[in-house]
């Protein structure tokens, strides 16, 4: 919903908002550079004084303007016409003529009214009003997305387009707020929509004034009109900041001063805001932000693009209430509408007709022709609910259910300890809440087009209708990776392992901005890499983040393992074809607190990462399993140096082979009283490895947590424990 | 441009009794390039004394630049009543306005001026760029605006 309202208002207005962006950047220069070329004021000068150099060097004066920027004009009559001059107060001597700027009034007309008067400065407003809800929808989302508003500068993560485009919403959102604010104001107070204010009027009688022009400073002055020397008794008309009034020319006593009314006041002064008209440099911040504008139409642009991309088009989609199968898609990455948009295809083809929505549009009163209704699901990787199945449980738990069948199936990936979570919530709830079901819940792994096919031809069978479900899913867009440099380890203790660095590939920035660059990465996220010889890519834990410059990777040879061998067969100079998969689940979290990093053999690698990772300095205590010292122990230098720099509080090995085999959940127990305390003071313990030592070292900390009250479960559910495991 | 407006009836001075004693003049101002936005313009009328008497056309409608027009905005205090009804678009530089007005009888020959103040944004304000006598005899006659008007005339 809130996404809607930011794209299709962002799309539409999309052109006049940037030409609104782009002429306010390129006006806000002037204010600045008419300041930089004026003559050098004079300090404390009175109008008076300038009055009088002036009207020395040039007789016949007829009047003395002074701009915002602190420029000074002087007008007089000659024989061939006006002129207009600029003037040096200090001599009172003209420097030059004063030319009206064409390019300054051209850019003027089309910032305020796209040369089209009155219905253009219309135009302009509900441009500068689109902004305003742009940047209050996008500022909720930023929100959201980040965790809370108090999280708002957290860092961004995603593809480059979406950082390009949160980045640049952060940085210029306040003086885009201002502009637009200023601006619609501007407008308002031109068609007379806001109160005018009564100005205040003063007459003096003679002798009582003052003398005005010895008591104005120039810097107030704005316009000084001296009297018509055809018509006796003239007066000489002073406007300052402060108001306008006029003058006995011989005395220089103030006659009458008439004040602005209090909103107009406001309204000038809202408009020097917004112009930059004597305030430069804020002229220049605002625009400056105005920039951002562009910034964020382009990426929000590639943004859609990409989604679009990510959401197949489905052809002749039935409403929901004319239905007879519904397809609910939970989705956070968009793979897993492309096996439901197949699902739909093949039930079309059998004479269905068939609704496919988001999750989160479910509505079961809306279902009146339904006879069935089908949930495909993703999990994320901590196990909660998809993007799009945002709210579901808790629309399922109030819908009263309906007397026609449901049927689940989870996608997911066998490799995360969630596997199929959410998937299995729902089935749990829609069994509680009372829905029967089609066919018993199953899941696709790793998007199988197997498990998928298998899945379909049981929902066949169960509805009576010969389904063919053939998806080849997408494969996310692979990057060739150049192997920089290889560390062999192992190879004595029968485990060889190698640190695999690859450098990062070289992405044009046209495919980054529309979302098909390699992406950013931290360590901990995957490395997906199909061997040759197999569509199905194996998966490998990073060892190093964007920040670092290379990609990393740890790798142990499995008997007979095709991927593994085939990387450890590479020689520097050698490529591979890879892709990324964020693993967020699986990453230090922003806080203070001690990490407990515990890893056996090629786990090390991204737990090496966060170590590399950790410039803060926060106390990190790693717990390493390895067979042999003088054998497999990865990152032996780095972690001496990482230990010296204070990236690496304490590192604990365990060596399983020798006169006293030792794993690391030994270690632990040996250290049982110091990962107590850790814990005790917050400590968060991340753990990646084989699934035996995984179980090994849950046991150890069960054991280690018992008096304290606590549970490894209890540590899970605070996202306190948390594991990579293969 | 060429409405014909009982301009008389509409701004209380001007009206005379009996508007048969009217006729139409057509006021013809042409502004020179003066490199800016569109002007605006105040055609306004005094008696012999320097008294305002009238307001005759506006051409310019955002009321809040009426105080640029100086000493049409002095003489009425910027009182919309007294354009209520002859209000026209600015004129851009270098363009030519024409307005045909049903005025007075009386106001010909009898001492009155016609003023012209012009003023265009943030360029400076010209009032009276041009002032002229209505009289018979100047009718058809060309003159010269101060700032704004290149060429001013009015013909019977």
């Amino acid at each position: 919903m809130l996404r809607s309202l930011h794209r299709w208002p962002g799309l539409l207005a999309l052109a006049l908002v940037t030409l609104l962006a782009l002429s306010g950047a390129a006006l806000s220069v002037f204010p600045a550079a008419e300041r930089l070329a004026a003559p050098g004021a004079v300090p404390g000068q009175t109008v008076g004084a300038l009055l009088a150099r002036v009207a020395a060097a040039n007789p016949g004066v007829e009047e003395i303007a002074r701009s915002p920027a602190g420029r000074i004009t002087a007008d007089w009559t000659t024989a061939g016409g006006p002129v207009s001059m600029v003037i040096d107060p200090a001599s009172g001597r003209a420097v030059g003529p004063a030319v009206p700027d064409r390019l300054h009034r051209w850019l003027v007309n089309l910032h305020r009214s796209l040369f089209l008067g009155d219905a253009g400065r219309i135009a302009a407003a509900a441009g500068a009003a689109a902004l305003l809800l742009l940047v209050g929808t996008g500022a909720v989302m930023v929100a959201r997305r980040a965790g809370g508003w108090r999280r708002w500068f957290a860092p961004v993560r995603g593809g480059q387009a979406g950082r390009w485009h949160v980045q640049a919403a952060r940085l210029t959102l306040p003086g885009l707020v201002f502009s637009a604010l200023t601006g619609l104001w501007m407008t308002a107070a031109t068609f007379d929509l806001l109160p005018q204010g009564a100005p205040t009027r003063q007459t003096f009688a003679p002798g009582t004034g003052g003398n005005a022009l010895a008591a104005t400073a120039v810097a107030d002055l704005r316009v000084l009109t001296l009297p018509d020397p055809g018509s006796a008794g003239g007066t000489i008309r002073l406007t300052t900041v402060a108001g306008s009034g006029t003058v006995d020319p011989a005395s220089g006593a103030l006659l009458s001063w008439t004040a602005p009314g209090r909103w107009q006041q406001l309204a000038e002064a809202v408009a020097a805001l917004h112009s930059g008209r004597g305030a430069a440099v804020l002229g220049l911040v605002l625009g400056l932000m105005a920039l951002g504008v562009p910034v964020m139409g382009g990426t929000g642009v590639a943004l859609w693009l990409g989604r679009r991309r990510g959401h197949p088009r489905v052809r002749a989609n039935a409403p929901a209430g004319r239905a007879e199968t519904v397809i609910l898609v939970g989705s956070d990455s968009g793979s897993t509408w492309g096996f439901a948009a197949a699902l739909h295809r093949a039930l079309t083809a059998a004479g269905q007709s068939v609704h496919l929505g988001a999750m989160s549009a479910f509505a079961p009163a809306r279902y009146a022709m339904a006879r069935r209704i089908l949930i495909l699901t993703a999990t994320t990787g901590d196990g909660a609910e998809p993007a799009s199945a945002r709210g579901f449980l808790d629309r399922l738990a109030r819908a009263e259910p309906l007397a026609i069948p449901l049927a689940i199936l989870g996608f997911g990936d066998r490799s995360f300890p969630q596997f199929c979570g959410y998937a299995e919530a729902v089935a749990a709830a829609a069994t509680a809440r009372g829905w029967a079901r089609l066919i018993p819940f199953d899941t696709v792994d790793r998007q199988s087009p197997q498990d998928f096919g298998r899945w379909g031809r049981a929902l066949g069978d169960a509805i009576g209708l010969p389904l063919d479900l053939a998806h080849q899913p997408v494969r996310p867009v692979s990057h060739r990776l150049v192997l920089v440099s290889r560390r062999d380890y192992g190879a004595e203790v029968q485990a060889p392992t190698a640190i695999l660095r690859f450098a990062l590939p070289r992405v044009p920035l046209w495919r980054r901005l529309t979302g098909r660059g390699f992406g950013r990465f931290a360590a901990g996220d995957l490395l997906g890499i199909a061997p040759e010889g197999s569509a199905v890519p194996r998966f490998y834990s990073l060892a190093s983040g964007t920040a670092d410059g290379f990609v990393e990777i740890v790798v142990r040879k499995h008997p007979g393992g095709l991927c593994s061998g085939q990387l450890l067969a590479l020689a520097p100079g050698d490529g591979i074809a890879a892709f990324l998969r964020p693993n967020p689940g699986f990453r230090p979290d922003a806080g203070a607190a001690p990490l407990i990093l515990i890893g056996a053999g090629s786990g090390i690698g991204p737990l090496a990462g966060f170590i590399r990772a950790n410039r803060a300095g926060r106390a990190v205590h790693l717990f390493f399993g390895l067979r042999h010292p003088d054998s497999d122990f990865l990152y032996a230098e780095e972690l001496t140096e990482w230990q010296l720099e204070g990236r690496l509080a304490r590192l604990c090995t365990a060596v399983s082979r020798g006169a006293r085999p030792h794993h690391v959940q030994d270690a632990l127990r040996q250290e049982a009283a110091q990962v107590a305390r850790l814990i005790r003071d917050g400590a968060r313990i991340m753990v990646c490895g084989g699934r035996g030592m995984a179980g090994g070292v849950a046991e150890a900390l069960a054991e280690i947590l018992a008096p304290l009250g606590l549970s490894p479960a209890a540590l899970r559910a605070e996202g306190r424990y948390v594991e990579d495991v293969y | 441009m060429k409405p014909t407006l009982a301009a008389l009836a509409l701004t209380t001075a001007l009206t005379v009794p009996g508007l048969g004693h009217a006729r139409p003049v057509t006021f013809t101002a042409t502004l020179n390039d003066y490199g800016g936005n569109g002007a605006y313009l105040a055609f306004y009328v005094t008696d012999p004394s320097g008294a305002y008497v009238g307001s005759l056309w506006m051409a310019g409608r955002k009321s809040g630049y009426y105080q640029h027009l100086t000493g049409w905005y002095q003489a009425t205090g910027g009182d919309p009543a007294q354009i209520d009804g002859i209000t026209g678009a600015s004129v851009g530089a270098g363009r030519t306005l024409k307005i045909t007005l049903d005025l007075a009888d009386t106001l010909m020959d009898a001492g009155y001026t016609l003023h012209v103040d012009a003023a265009a944004e943030n360029l400076r304000e010209s009032p009276n760029d041009v002032t002229v006598p209505l009289t018979a005899a100047g009718a058809g006659q060309t003159v010269a605006g101060r700032r704004y008007v290149a060429a001013f005339s009015y013909q019977m």
